[in-house]
């Protein structure tokens, strides 16, 4: 089977661009340019030494012990926590950003949900000393209060989406919609694998250092390259992307995408796109989508706020459908049990978006020998204000 | 085969006047009242939008009118029952409908074509749909009905994409005046524009062009028809529709403000 993405962007039936005239010039520009830039040497030279000094990659792989013995099996973690601003979003961004200038832009915007990709888009853009605009769903900015400031902090312009459900989707709206208004000197850094091609092949492709350093690490350490599970949490799906991508073509290792259920699948309050998803077009893509009867984009629910988006890239869709990769869903409880299980066992707090892809650990059905790698895709810090309103309870488990 | 639009166009040379609605907009059933006034108090043409939760194309009055709309129960099972007698009505009048690719997706493409034409529809603008797959998967499906594409273009397009979005044409050239969402008077500056619209007119297209986004009143239609052959009026009538108790009433009005 082939996971690349056919020259219109298509990953089997999902993928394409279907975006109105006014963004064909911008998008096209991309979709004629990344592959040739990325390729670049002097590009790969500028993103690796940024990459290494900058970000502080490579970040480690740590064996997770006590996390071990408890679920019987050999659980490793990818310590993308670590990457400077807490969270795998800034692989992305670094390498975006280079790609803007070639490009000769100079204002960049970008949509965030989690606010971790804003933050990172707003390093990025400090680093190169560029305007950087970041659109943010109202209740978004109110559940990640620390990330606006860190953004505003960094220099970059916070815009409140006030449509629909005010969270990522519409973030993401609203910064296409600038991107309309501004088709020449502006670049659009999309925080994930979604959107119109050529941006799932793209952030993909700049996620995608997450698995080529699993491999070799796990070379180093064990002596085998391949693990028996990678894990990961969805929202709109880099961090797995990133985290799958050099072991799509290996079919041994069993690929976990781990969405939120929310308060439950059938609840009416989730965002397990594979479960209650049908194919549909949003921001520019044919993929899964919640949606209703009538083709309405639905309102998707996690607590987290980088899982709640109603679709997934269209790679992820192509995964799931062809049963390449497993979906498993996280309730909001599951979750927040996994992020007191981390900071306790491991001492390190995890992102709630990442404590999803931790709470799939016991329905892996992993052996002693088997090897399991959990993308950690980001850390607790931005959380804590969640943490403190659920405090009692994370208090209360016995590990 | 014939088709409305081509002979709004045979009729007039100049001067057409193409009003957007919002179907369910200010109220679920004032679409057909409106687009009867509309086509009654000088409309050329009618362009009726179908509302989605998520316009990306769309600056915040049709946003919100779309939001309303849908708040109001319209959906396509409701649109196309509205419409059902509309041309013994409205007999001469071209209709078009325009809105996102998704709610059509769901609802069926062959579907929407069969009951559209059924309903005495003339042409479909669908932004979201790219052209490639417009052609390799919906061309035939269109010509079936005798449904007739628009498509948009924006100072960025390209001369070679524009001529071939002319050869998929066979209705009228969409030209979006500026960059921008509909409604926002757009930040081009006059001369420029000018110059684009005159580029486009200079090519000797095989359509006629109306020119869109941004046009609200007498004085911006006028000036949009010294460079094409009509425009296209959406947010604007949305905005003279709201808090209205006489929707149709406020039609009129503004259709005769603008051609008067
Ligand atoms: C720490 C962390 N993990 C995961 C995600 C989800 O995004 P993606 O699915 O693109 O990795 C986010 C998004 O904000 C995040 O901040």
């Amino acid at each position: 089977m082939n996971y690349q993405p056919n020259a219109r962007g298509y990953y089997g039936e999902f993928g394409g661009a279907y975006i109105p005239e006014m963004l064909y010039p911008n998008v096209e520009e991309l979709q004629e340019n990344y592959l040739q830039i990325l390729g670049d040497p002097e590009f790969q030279r500028e993103y690796q030494k940024l990459l290494r000094d900058y970000v502080g990659r490579p970040t480690p792989l740590f064996e997770a012990k006590r996390l071990s013995a408890k679920y019987g099996t050999r659980v490793f973690l990818k310590r993308e926590d670590l990457c400077h601003t807490g969270a795998h979003k800034v692989n992305n961004t670094v390498g975006q950003i280079l790609m803007a200038r070639r490009l000769g832009k100079t204002r960049i915007i970008a949509e965030t949900g989690a606010g971790q990709h804003g933050v990172a888009t707003a390093t990025v853009c400090a680093l190169m000393g560029m305007e950087c605009i970041v659109y943010m769903g109202k209740i978004d900015m109110e559940r990640q209060r620390p990330n606006v400031e860190r953004m505003r902090l960094l220099g970059a312009e916070v815009r409140a989406a006030v449509s629909g459900s005010q969270t990522l989707k519409d973030a993401t709206n609203e910064a296409i919609r600038d991107w309309i208004s501004n088709p020449v000197d502006t670049h659009y850094i999309i925080g994930s694998v979604v959107g119109p091609h050529p941006y799932p092949d793209l952030v993909a492709r700049l996620q995608s250092v997450i698995s080529e350093e699993m491999r070799k690490q796990l070379h180093e350490e064990l002596g085998r390259e391949l693990p028996d599970y990678v894990v990961a949490c969805v929202g709109g799906g880099s961090n797995a992307a990133g985290a799958f991508y050099h072991f799509l073509d290996e079919p041994s290792v069993k690929l976990i995408a781990v969405e939120a259920a929310g308060h439950g699948i059938s609840s009416g309050h989730s965002a397990a796109t594979s479960v209650l998803g049908k194919p549909g077009i949003i921001h520019g893509s044919r993929t899964l989508l919640m949606q209703d009867e009538h083709g309405q984009i639905t309102e998707p629910y996690s607590l987290s706020a980088g899982l709640d988006y109603p679709g997934i890239g269209p790679l992820h869709a192509f995964l799931g459908t062809s049963g390449r990769a497993r979906f498993i869903s996280i309730e909001d409880e599951q979750a927040l049990y996994s992020v007191a299980e981390l900071s306790r066992l491991e001492g390190i707090i995890p992102a709630l978006e990442t404590a999803h892809a931790l709470a799939a650990l016991p329905q892996l059905g992993a052996g002693p020998e088997d090897v399991v790698v959990v993308n950690l895709s980001g850390r607790g810090d931005k959380d804590l204000a969640t943490y403190l309103q659920f405090a009692d309870k994370l208090n209360s488990y016995d590990f | 085969m014939e088709n409305r639009i081509a002979n709004a166009f045979a009729k007039k040379q100049n001067h057409l006047l193409n009003v957007y609605l919002t179907a369910g907009y200010p109220t679920l059933d004032a679409t057909v009242p409106l687009i009867e006034t509309l086509a009654s108090s000088g409309a050329d043409l009618i362009e009726i939008g179908m509302p989605f939760s998520d316009p990306l194309a769309d600056g915040p009055v049709i946003q919100a009118s779309s939001t309303a709309a849908l708040l109001n129960g319209m959906n396509l099972w409701v649109l196309f029952a509205q419409l059902k007698d509309i041309r013994q009505r409205v007999p001469e009048t071209p209709i078009l409908l325009m809105g996102y690719l998704n709610p059509v997706m769901q609802f069926g493409m062959e579907n929407f074509c069969r009951e559209a034409a059924a309903a005495g529809v003339d042409g479909l603008i669908l932004p979201d749909l790219p052209l490639a797959e417009y052609e390799e998967e919906y061309q035939d499906v269109f010509r079936r009905h005798n449904l007739r594409p628009v498509f948009l273009i924006t100072p960025q397009t390209s001369p070679e994409r524009i001529r071939r979005i002319d050869a998929l044409t066979e209705s009228f050239l969409y030209l979006v005046s500026g960059p921008g969402t509909t409604g926002g008077g757009t930040t081009q500056d006059p001369t420029k524009q000018e110059a684009y619209f005159e580029r486009i007119a200079a090519m000797n297209l095989r359509n006629p062009r109306l020119i869109g986004f941004g046009i609200g009143d007498k004085t911006s239609f006028d000036r949009a028809c010294r460079y094409a052959e009509g425009a296209i009026i959406g947010s604007a009538f949305i905005k003279a529709l709201e808090g209205k108790e006489d929707a149709p009433a406020a039609a009129r009005e503004f259709v005769e403000s603008v051609l008067n």
